[in-house]
């Protein structure tokens, strides 16, 4: 029985209080989890790796022009998305695109070997819903500011009939306020289905070696094997998913600022 | 799913401690290092862009000290063969002048010698006429035993000489 709890694929999502189990701030716990923990480490490793590249040599080193790839990157994504006005999110979009594929790429760190367990803040949804609320804020917030009420105009696309409007007013209102839900859902549910089915899969490996040779080479191996290409595709997914979020928090950010 | 039956328990602290830890993201690399490096980046492609134009007017103007060089050097060459062509003529013009004056002193210096050999020739002419003259008189005188005047012995003689 024992043994089979540890295969619970699931335990490696479950939150420890590592320190501050009695802090409170009006009441609510803010205990240091080891969720808080992989964020800060995140945060750490993110300074550091920017940091490394701030140098700002004439004739750029490899650290170097690996951060400014990435900051060339958000800043094209912007140019491309929201235009000429994009450029002042840059800050935003980038810290949210980094700090999200770090997060990714530590949970998928080796680290284990070492017996240290990665955790991976992104498969929580009041992690990613944080953000996700973050990116709604910023785009409301610009929107309303910048065209006042006019901003509701962004739910009666062009060339919408006039008995058509109050429909198409509901529609497009209720595809607007499911945005932060898609956002911070799919980035959570991504990375929590990529690290479970990683963790079937090793369990898979290892169920079939405590079942004997036959029961290892017909289920274990071939599990292995794929674990090692779903590795690889995590690593994709991270990426990918990282960049979603920061290009789909662009694409809202069009809308809000260039309302057509 | 500990993310759902955990929620309870935890969604404050999850909620506060990214605030934080994205808080700091963004202040810190997203407020404070990305516009450094976004800054290096634009001076690095203003300062590439300056050289390409540096570069390119340096280009033009060493196209246009080229042409300008050209041109020098394609005047100075006319003017050389001016130059050679004046003196050519120049050297020509002189020969032919002192070749001129060597021909009339080669002309004068022959018609003096014609003339002294015509001169010549005309007093051996006379001498030879005196001579067969005198030596006719002779002749007759010792042969004919006449005794005849000069002038018509010399008359007989020159007619003689004259028609051979």
């Amino acid at each position: 029985m024992a043994a089979e709890a540890k295969l619970d694929p699931m335990h490696q999502f479950q939150l420890e209080k590592l320190a501050g189990a009695d802090w409170n701030i009006a009441g609510y716990n803010i205990a240091f989890t080891n969720s808080a923990l992989w964020m800060a480490i995140a945060t750490l490793a993110l300074i550091v790796f920017v940091a490394g590249g701030m140098k700002r040599q004439l004739v750029p080193g490899r650290w170097q022009m690996a951060v400014e790839t990435f900051t060339g990157f958000i800043d094209g994504m912007l140019a491309a998305n929201v235009g000429k006005n994009g450029k002042k999110y840059v800050p935003y979009i980038f810290s949210l695109f980094m700090f999200i594929l770090f997060a990714n790429f530590l949970g998928l760190m080796p680290l284990g070997v070492l017996g240290v367990h990665a955790f991976t803040f992104t498969s929580h949804f009041s992690a990613t819903g944080v953000l996700a609320v973050l990116s709604f804020s910023i785009v409301l917030i610009v929107g309303f500011a910048k065209h006042k009420l006019h901003f509701f105009s962004l739910f009666v696309p062009h060339g919408t009939p006039a008995l058509m409007i109050p429909i198409i007013f509901v529609v497009e209102l209720i595809s607007f306020l499911v945005r932060p839900f898609s956002l911070g859902l799919r980035l959570f549910v991504a990375m929590m289905a990529g690290h479970v089915l990683l963790e079937v899969l090793s369990s898979f490996v290892i169920s079939g070696g405590n079942n004997g040779p036959i029961m290892f080479a017909i289920a274990g191996i071939p599990s292995f094997v794929l674990m090692v290409g779903i590795c690889a595709l995590e690593l994709l997914v991270a990426g990918i998913q990282a960049y979603v979020f920061a290009l789909l928090t662009c694409v809202y950010l069009n809308d809000a600022e260039n309302l057509h | 799913m500990p993310q759902i039956a955990q929620l309870g328990e935890f969604y404050s602290s999850q909620i506060f401690w990214l605030l934080i830890f994205f808080g700091i993201t963004f202040f810190v690399v997203g407020r404070g290092m990305v516009p450094k490096v976004m800054d290096t980046v634009a001076s690095r492609d203003n300062q590439i862009a300056a050289d390409l134009k540096a570069a390119e007017a340096a280009r033009a103007q060493a196209d246009a000290e080229e042409a300008s060089w050209r041109t020098r050097e394609n005047a100075n060459r006319a003017s050389a063969q001016g130059t050679i062509a004046d003196a050519r003529a120049k050297a020509a013009a002189a020969a032919e002048q002192r070749l001129a004056v060597a021909q009339a002193s080669i002309d004068a210096t022959l018609a003096g010698a014609e003339t002294r050999i015509a001169e010549a020739r005309r007093a051996a002419a006379d001498d030879i006429e005196t001579v067969a003259a005198e030596a006719t008189r002779d002749i007759v005188s010792r042969i004919a035993g006449l005794s005849l005047g000069d002038d018509a012995v010399r008359g007989a003689v020159k007619e003689n000489l004259v028609h051979g």
